[in-house]
């Protein structure tokens, strides 16, 4: 059974149609990429699989789980973490607070236990507190632990993004162009974090990237956008050397 | 030593209240001041959940407040005394000192409920929809009130002296002051064990980015709606005390112009700061109490200090920080548990 | 109901809706522009229906202070206005220009801005109180009241101007915003604030622009209010103002075309339900119905929901 199955999704922003009979299949532990020029609706398909966007037509399945219909906290709640194009941390929370509120639909104490401090919220903070501190000390970032993340460099608030996203204990891994915005030594770094991530965490990565090297250097299969629909699919090699792939990115040819 | 910086805190600040108001030391003027400011402090204090924390914008503090107000004054005053509206007493005077906080909790109960009929609708979508719908609550308060004889009216409805006056000749104690106390350590202990938990610290990540929240697993309109009861039964509750200490009221004490002041205090002390609510809601008490003798330029002149003090602290006197990060040696005292976690884990 | 007493209530609330809607369309501008509820705006209308008093009360050789001659309808109408609208729109553009703009400058939470608002509000309500005392004024007669009498329908001229004046003064509104400049750059800044500065345009003289407009129709209603209903009480800004706000927010707040609509939505309401039930439930009743709208329809009549990329 794959763990993500999209079958026939289509959605429409208003008369535009932005996604259109998307289809998909990810097993276990791979690293698929989505590709495609700017406004080709990449980002729409995350949303659309994350609940933030409810599809015209067409089904998404998630381990077994219909995802149609729930709302996006229920989705991520089943193990899909995420991260946004826009760094998307919440800049007035300590990194260790983003980490822990992330834990939000593992928490076991009840609202009472919060209001009236028990015992149960003390064992569960401390919990919470020391798998938010592993995760962290996985990705070197115990240093950065009280600081608010507008202060931390691009690259860190990236790190810090996908630690959170992990938080989910997620099975599958969205990631929205996380190289946006860096140089290309940080970018180097990126794709060995990538690559570790989906062997120490045992997630399977489905990852929308602009940059080239990124997409070309780790994902095992690419698939190509544009105008919503599916133009290709395929290995890295295959994608390159696609001549659909290359006049969607570079216009016609000039004749 | 360090568990004990907050009972202490506490200890030290019911001795200065009760004691010698107990003693009568304190004139009845200063004992209804010290009332007021303890009520307006959980009004602040639970307002401050919502529009500080959460950062949505409720207008209506005051409606939920005064269905606490008439909940329990209505109870009490049916229950214990004789009474134009009602008629003789049903239960003797000798049990006013325990009804009397059942019924500031079946108060507070009650603006829950209330306070949920209003949530739900208003919680779908962001931005200022809240503001409007609290706004309209207000007016609907009112002109229920209003519109319902049998209560008074507009005329307004009183009693609850009598009420007051029956626990103080049963045990002579001041017990408006004692329960006053008691609500305001209570609704200070439950919001700020909820702010420091990783379940109520989640409003604040609301406030900041909902999208985020959201899919980051933090089921948001929950939660919203959680902390929207939570603050308006504190409200009810204040409601309450309010209604007993001031033994008329009407519906128009519990209008935009009341709403306005809680939210005066909330954007007065900072928004997301504890120590902050407590303060403004003393400070400004104690402004509107001194400007008295000015008369009716009193309402000219609080607003006039207020813009001015805005234009100079646009956040409030404490923005979002508490005390303890302006005195950062007390802080060992009184630090939450999620810091002494996170400190604990650090030093390891 | 017979045909008459609806027609009768019809005018009634056709009258009532458009000081509603005059003062609903001040919110929706400065919360089009700013994103920011005004909510000073009603104590502005006030100040207008006062100022007018004082100017028609002085041209008309009632006040204390007297004209050594006596002056004509036909001037004392116009100059009541322009001189009334003037006035009312500098004490706006003073609020915005004292309160508001340090505030934005200062890069203050914009919910600091409404309680500065608010507080503005309670300024103008509770110093008009202590300048002028709780004793209500009686509105000058700025035109002769002619009551015409058709069937069972009794119409005032006052409640055929204030109808006409209002859909006149609404329609010229709608031309600025949609075809002139400046009600165009008005738009724009309510699409996208960051672009406009880009395109040469002050963003300071816009919202200058949109004080001065909103406040000059609240100075209007001010004065049709008085001419309608003579007397004056200092919390009338209260009163009707709220009540505006909340007409602007049905329709939708930040459209001008839903500010109109959502003001005579509201006045029917008010009237048709005073019409039929005890007056005291016209407000119960009113501001259910509202809820009931934004129950259905969250972002009013005419709003479009802002979406946020993610």
């Amino acid at each position: 059974m794959p763990l993500l199955k999209v079958d026939k999704l289509t959605h429409y922003f208003g008369g535009l149609r932005s996604v259109d009979n998307f289809n998909l299949e990810l097993s276990e532990n791979e690293l698929v990429g989505l590709i495609g020029p700017n406004g080709a609706g990449k980002s729409t398909v995350f949303n659309l699989v994350c609940g933030l966007y409810r599809p015209s037509e067409g089904s998404i399945t998630f381990n077994g789980h219909n995802l149609i219909g729930r709302y996006p906290h229920q989705i991520t709640s089943l193990g899909i973490g995420r991260t946004f194009q826009n760094i998307r941390l919440w800049n007035e929370l300590s990194v260790i607070d983003n980490l822990r509120i992330a834990h939000f639909s593992q928490i076991d104490y009840k609202l009472l236990d919060s209001l009236f401090f028990t015992g149960r919220l003390v064992r569960d903070e401390q919990k919470v507190t020391q798998e938010a501190m592993d995760l962290l000390d996985k990705f070197n970032l115990v240093p950065y632990v009280n600081e608010l993340p507008r202060n931390l460099p691009y690259g860190i608030q990236r790190r810090v993004e996908i630690c959170r996203a992990l938080v989910m204990k997620p099975s599958l891994l969205l990631l929205d162009e996380p190289a946006a915005g860096m140089n290309q030594g940080e970018i180097g770094e990126l794709i060995n974090l990538v690559r570790w991530v989906k062997d120490e965490f045992k997630v399977t990565v489905w990852i929308i990237e602009h940059q080239m090297r990124v997409i070309m250097n780790i994902c095992e299969r690419i698939q190509v956008l544009d105008f919503g629909s599916i133009i290709a699919e395929g290995t890295p090699k295959e994608i390159r050397d696609n001549p659909l792939v290359i006049k969607a990115y570079l216009g016609e040819e000039v004749t | 030593m360090k568990r004990f910086g907050m009972p202490a805190l506490i200890g030290i600040s019911f001795l200065i209240c009760i004691v010698p108001s107990w003693l009568g030391w304190f004139s009845n003027y200063i004992q209804f001041i010290i009332t007021l400011i303890g009520i307006n402090i959980i009004l602040t204090v639970s307002l401050n959940l919502i529009n500080g924390y959460m950062g949505e914008f409720s207008v209506g503090h005051a409606a939920f407040m005064g269905v606490g107000a008439y909940t329990s004054s209505l109870l009490t005053v049916y229950l214990l005394t004789e009474n134009p509206f009602f008629g003789k007493a049903i239960l003797p005077e000798e049990l006013s000192i325990l009804i009397f906080p059942i019924s500031l909790l079946i108060g507070g109960v009650a603006a829950a409920i209330f306070s949920l009929l209003i949530a739900i609708p208003s919680f779908r979508t962001r931005g200022d929809y809240l503001a409007i719908v609290t706004l309209a609550v207000n007016f609907i308060f009112k002109s229920s009130i209003e519109n319902i004889d049998a209560i008074g009216g507009p005329r307004g409805f009183m009693g609850m002296g009598k009420v007051v006056k029956a626990m103080d000749n049963l045990v002579s104690f001041p017990w408006l002051i004692f329960w006053t106390f008691l609500i305001v350590v209570f609704s200070i202990f439950i919001i700020r064990n909820f702010v420091n938990s990783t379940m109520g610290k989640s409003i604040i990540a609301i406030r900041d980015d909902e999208i985020a929240s959201e899919l980051m697993t933090v089921n948001t309109r929950w939660l919203k709606i959680v902390a929207f009861m939570l603050s308006c039964g504190l409200a009810g509750m204040a409601g309450g005390l309010h209604a007993h200490t001031v033994t008329f009221i009407n519906p128009s004490s519990y209008f935009i112009l009341q709403s306005t002041y809680i939210l005066v205090m909330v954007y007065l002390g900072g928004m997301g700061s504890l120590s902050g609510s407590v303060i403004s809601a003393v400070l400004f008490t104690i402004l509107l109490e001194m400007l008295r003798p000015l008369d009716v330029w009193r309402w000219v002149a609080t607003p006039l200090l207020l813009i001015i003090l805005m234009l100079f602290r646009p956040t409030g006197i404490m923005g979002s920080r508490e005390l303890l990060d302006v005195f950062p040696k007390l802080k060992k005292y009184f630090s939450s548990l999620q810091e002494r976690l996170t400190n604990a884990f650090i030093k390891s | 109901m017979t045909l008459d007493f609806f027609i009768q209530n019809f005018i009634n609330a056709m009258q009532w809706g458009s000081f509603l809607a005059l003062i609903a369309v001040g919110y929706t501008l400065v919360y089009g522009v700013l994103l920011l509820i005004n909510f000073a705006h009603g104590d502005i209308f006030m100040v207008g229906a006062y100022t007018g008093y004082f100017i028609g009360t002085f041209l008309t050789n009632n006040f204390e202070i007297k004209l050594p001659f006596d002056l004509p309808g036909w001037v004392v109408i116009p100059v009541t206005i322009v001189a009334t609208m003037f006035i009312t729109a500098l004490v706006g553009v003073a609020i915005e220009r004292i309160a508001y703009r340090p505030l934005r400058n200062r890069g203050a939470h914009r919910l600091y801005l409404v309680i500065t608002a608010l507080m503005f509000g309670l300024l103008l309500e509770y110093g008009n109180l202590a300048l002028l005392g709780a004793s209500d004024r009686q509105f000058p007669n700025l035109f002769d009241k002619i009551i015409y009498s058709i069937g069972g329908i009794t119409v005032t001229n006052i409640k055929i101007y204030v109808i006409l004046l209002s859909f006149l003064i609404m329609g010229i509104l709608w031309w600025i915003v949609q075809k002139t400049r400046w009600g165009m750059a008005m738009r724009a800044i309510s699409y996208d604030r960051l672009a406009v500065p880009l395109m040469g345009i002050s963003v300071d003289q816009i919202i200058l622009f949109t004080f001065v407009l909103g406040s000059s129709m609240a100075a209007l209603a001010g004065i049709m209010y008085g001419t309608a209903f003579p007397i004056l009480r200092f919390n009338m800004g209260m009163l009707v103002g709220w009540q505006a706000f909340i007409a602007a927010v049905v329709g939708g707040i930040g459209s001008i075309r839903g500010a109109m609509v959502g003001g005579y939505i509201l006045g029917f309401t008010q009237i048709f339900v005073a019409a039929f039930l005890p007056s005291t439930y016209r407000d119960l009743i009113a501001f259910v119905v509202l809820l009931l709208i934004l129950a259905i329809k969250p972002t009013g009549l005419f709003g479009v929901p802002r979406r946020t990329k993610v």
